[in-house]
C-alpha cells in the first residue's frame, strides 16, 4: 500500500525524522488560506500515489498567497499518469544549499534491510544507479541489531558529507529506519534530504510503501488507505479477495494462481501479436465457486475493451467437473455475448469438458491446452470464430 | 535418491488441527508420507487421521524422532512457528502459509542460516518427491518417478508442467516450489546444487517470474556450477512496471526484474527458454 507524501512525512516526524511540515488542502481557497497564514513563499505540491509529479507539472512554487490560488487550482483536478489530483500539500519554500537521497529498503537476496544514501539527491535515484553508480552508498542492517550509528555515520562519510553534519545525518537515517521497521515498510525514501541555507537537515519529500501483508498490525495505517484514485473495479476485486490489475489489452483473463495467470497473459500477447494482449491478471485463488468467478466475470466485462474471456484453470484439489458447475453458475448470474474460452487441466477435467460442453452455449468453447486455448482467444478476439 | 525429502523422511505438521492443515494431512498420509505427529498449542493429546497431536513441537520430536516439518498457521502467527520448528531442532521446515510480513521473514531468514536449517518457502506448495513422499499441497497424482528435476517461483504453473511432463513419459526426480515471496528460505540456487548433486535427476526444468534477481543469480550459478542440462520458463512478458501480480515478490521495481533480462540472463548461460510451458516436454526429451 503506497502512502502519499503528506503521510509519510506524517510518519516519519512521529519517529523523530525533521519534516518539513505543511498543510493539506482540498481546494484553491483553502490553498490560498494556508499560504497566507504562513506568510512566505510557498512550494504547492499534488498528492498522488505515482511518481513524476514535479515533470508532470504537479509542484509549482508560489511567491503569494493569491499565486497559491492559483497553482492550486491549476494543479487540483489534473491527471498525472492516469491519477487525478484530489488534494495538494502546502509547504513553506526551503533554501537548499545541498541535495541528498537517503532511503530504506529491503534487498531481496540479502533477506536484510538496505540503506541507501547519495549525495546526489533530488533526481531519481533510478537515474544516479544508471549513471552514477559509485555514487551510491549502501549499507546492510541486521534485521535483529537495526542500523547502528558507525554505520549511519560511515555511510555520511563515504557519501563526502561534511564533517559537522555526520550526527545529524545518523540519527535522520537511524529514525528513518525505525520508522521503516515500526510502519512495516517495504520502503522508507526521503528525496531530497536537504541541507538549508540555515545549516540544517530536513526531509523536504516523502514516499513510503506499506507491506500488504503486515496491514493486519498496521491498521491505523490501512485506515489511511486513500481509495479515491482506485477504480471501482479494483476496490470490488479487493472486497472479493480477488487479486486483479487492470491492463490495456482486449483478452481477459481468469486464472487460478499467479504465475499461471501472468502465463496465461503471456500466451494471448504471444499468439495475439500487435494489438492484442491481456486485459488484465487476475488470480481467482484455489476453489473456483461460483460465487467467486461471477464476480470476477463481472470485474473482467465490465472493461469495455474486452473482446474475449480466457478461463484456464488447473484443478489441483479442486476437481475440473466442481470448478465447470461453477462456471456455468456464474454464467447464469453474468449473462453476456463475449466470447469465453474455457480450458480446465488436473483432477477429472475430462468431466469439466463434458459438462460445459453438455451445456451448449452458443459464446463458450472448450480448449484442452493452453496453447489452443490463448489461440482461440486470440481469434475470438478478432472476430474470427 | 531425490533431494530433500523422501520414504524415510518423518514429518510433523505444524497447525495439524485447522482446516487446511487437517486436509493436507490426510492427502499427504495417503500419497505415502510418513506423517509421525501433529502440533497444535493447546490441543495436545487429540487424534487427527490417526496421527497424535502435541502442544509443541519440541515434545513432538522427542516424541517421534521427527526430521521434518511443515507449517499451515495463519500468517500472524507463522513466523512464530518457523523459529519454534528450529529451536525444535527440525531440519528440515516447509512453510505452506502466505502472506507473511517480510520484516518478519527477514529475521526468521537470518535465524535459521546460523543454524543450517533448510527451510522451504513460505507462500509456496512444498515439495514433491514422487513415489516416495510429499510435503506440501501439490496433487500427488500429476507426477510419476523419473529424472527430471522441477523447481519453481508458483503453484498451479509448477502442476501445468510437472503434469505435461508426467504425460509425455517424462517422470520427475522432486519437484519443489521455492515460493513467491521477496525473501524466501530456499533460493533456485540451493536447489539447483541439490540437483547437480543427485545421481538420480538428469536434467531440470527451472520457472521463475518477474520481479527480484533470483533468476539472474541461477543464471550465473547454471553457467559456472552445471553439468546438467537447465530449460527454463519466466513468467510475466507482459506484466506492466511497479505493480504487484499476486505474488508478494512479482513486481518489476526502477526496470529491474523484467523478464526480458532474466530470460536473457539465462540464454546467455546456456539454458534452453520455453516461451510457452507446454514447449517443456520437448526441450527435455
Amino acid at each position: 500500500m503506497n502512502l502519499h507524501e503528506y503521510q509519510a512525512k506524517e510518519q516519519f516526524a512521529k519517529y523523530g525524522v525533521p519534516v518539513q511540515t505543511g498543510r493539506v488542502a482540498n481546494t484553491a481557497e483553502a490553498a490560498y488560506n494556508i499560504a497566507r497564514e504562513m506568510a512566505v513563499p510557498v512550494v504547492v505540491k499534488a498528492q498522488v500515489l505515482v511518481g513524476g509529479r514535479g515533470k508532470a507539472g504537479g509542484i509549482k512554487l508560489a511567491q503569494t498567497p493569491e499565486e497559491a490560488r492559483e497553482k492550486a487550482s491549476a494543479i487540483l483536478g489534473m491527471s498525472i499518469k492516469g491519477h487525478i489530483v484530489h488534494k495538494v500539500l502546502v509547504v513553506p519554500a526551503a533554501n537548499i544549499a545541498k541535495e541528498i537521497y537517503l532511503s530504506v529498503t529491503n534487498d531481496r537476496a540479502a533477506g536484510k534491510p538496505l540503506l541507501m544514501a547519495s549525495a546526489e539527491g533530488g533526481v531519481e535515484i533510478e537515474i544516479v544507479a544508471r549513471d552514477n553508480p559509485t555514487a551510491i552508498i549502501k549499507q546492510h542492517i541486521d534485521p535483529f541489531l537495526g542500523l547502528r550509528e558507525y554505520q549511519a555515520r560511515n555511510v555520511a562519510a563515504a557519501m563526502g558529507l561534511s564533517r559537522e553534519h555526520w550526527r545529524a545525518f545518523a540519527k535522520i537515517a537511524m529514525n528513518l529506519y525505525a520508522s521503516f521497521v515500526g510502519s512495516d515498510a517495504v520502503l522508507a525514501e526521503i528525496n531530497p534530504l536537504v541541507v538549508t541555507d540555515a545549516n540544517e537537515l530536513l526531509a523536504l519529500d516523502g514516499k513510503m510503501i506499506i507491506d500488504d501483508n503486515a496491514l493486519f498490525r498496521q491498521q491505523a495505517l490501512e485506515a489511511q488507505r486513500d481509495v479515491s484514485d482506485d477504480p471501482p473495479e479494483v476496490i470490488h476485486a479487493r472486497d472479493a479477495g480477488l487479486s486483479y490489475v487492470k491492463l490495456d489489452g482486449n483478452i481477459g483473463c481468469m486464472v487460478n494462481g499467479a504465475g499461471l495467470a501472468m502465463t496465461t497473459m503471456d500466451m494471448t500477447k504471444l499468439y495475439g501479436g500487435e494489438g492484442y494482449g491481456p486485459a488484465n491478471f487476475l488470480d481467482i485463488g484455489g476453489g473456483a465457486q461460483a460465487d467467486k468467478v461471477a464476480m470476477a466475470l463481472r470485474i473482467i466485462l465490465n472493461d469495455p475493451q474486452v473482446k474475449s474471456v480466457l478461463f484456464n484453470i488447473f484443478g489441483g484439489i479442486t476437481r475440473g467437473d466442481e470448478v465447470a458447475r461453477g462456471i456455468l453458475q456464474a454464467l447464469g448470474e453474468v449473462p453476456t455475448n463475449v466470447p469465453l474460452i474455457v480450458r480446465l487441466n488436473g483432477t477429472n477435467a475430462e468431466e469439466g469438458r463434458r459438462i460445459i460442453e453438455a451445456a451448449n452455449l452458443p459464446n463458450v468453447r472448450y480448449a484442452s491446452t493452453l496453447t489452443q486455448a490463448a489461440q482461440l482467444a486470440v481469434q475470438a478476439a478478432k472476430g474470427e470464430l | 535418491m531425490a533431494i530433500l525429502a523422501d520414504k524415510n523422511t518423518k514429518l510433523i505438521v505444524q497447525g495439524i488441527t485447522g482446516r487446511e492443515g487437517s486436509f493436507h494431512t490426510q492427502k499427504m498420509i495417503e500419497y505415502g508420507t510418513q506423517v509421525v505427529g501433529g502440533v497444535t498449542p493447546g490441543k495436545g493429546g487429540e487424534w487427527v487421521h490417526g496421527v497424535p497431536v502435541f502442544d509443541t513441537v519440541k515434545s513432538a520430536v522427542e516424541a517421534t524422532g521427527a526430521d521434518a516439518s511443515i507449517i499451515y498457521v495463519a500468517a500472524p502467527y507463522a513466523p512464530d512457528a518457523m523459529f519454534e520448528a528450529v529451536d525444535a531442532g527440525i531440519k528440515l521446515v516447509v512453510c505452506i502459509t502466505e502472506g507473511v510480513a517480510v520484516s518478519d521473514m527477514m529475521r526468521v531468514y537470518d535465524y535459521l542460516r546460523d543454524g543450517n536449517i533448510r527451510l522451504i518457502g513460505p507462500n509456496c506448495p512444498g515439495l514433491l518427491t514422487p513415489g516416495q513422499a510429499k510435503i506440501g499441497i501439490m496433487p500427488g497424482y500429476i507426477a510419476k518417478p523419473g529424472s527430471i528435476g522441477v523447481v519453481s517461483k508458483s503453484g498451479t504453473l509448477t502442476y501445468e508442467v510437472v503434469y505435461a511432463l508426467t504425460q509425455s513419459g517424462l517422470g520427475q526426480s522432486t519437484c519443489v516450489g521455492i515460493g513467491g515471496d521477496p525473501v524466501i528460505g530456499t533460493n533456485f540456487i540451493d536447489v539447483l546444487q541439490m540437483f547437480e548433486e543427485d545421481p538420480q535427476t538428469e536434467k531440470v526444468c527451472l520457472m521463475g517470474e518477474i520481479g527480484g534477481r533470483a533468476e539472474i543469480d541461477a543464471a550465473e550459478f547454471i553457467k559456472a556450477n552445471m553439468t546438467k542440462p537447465v530449460a527454463a520458463f519466466i513468467a510475466g512478458r507482459t506484466a506492466p512496471q511497479g505493480t504487484r501480480m499476486g505474488h508478494a515478490g512479482a513486481i518489476v521495481e526502477g526496470g529491474e526484474g523484467t523478464a526480458e533480462e532474466k530470460i536473457d540472463a539465462l540464454r546467455a548461460a546456456g539454458v534452453r527458454i520455453a516461451d510457452n510451458p507446454e514447449q517443456f516436454p520437448e526441450l527435455l526429451a
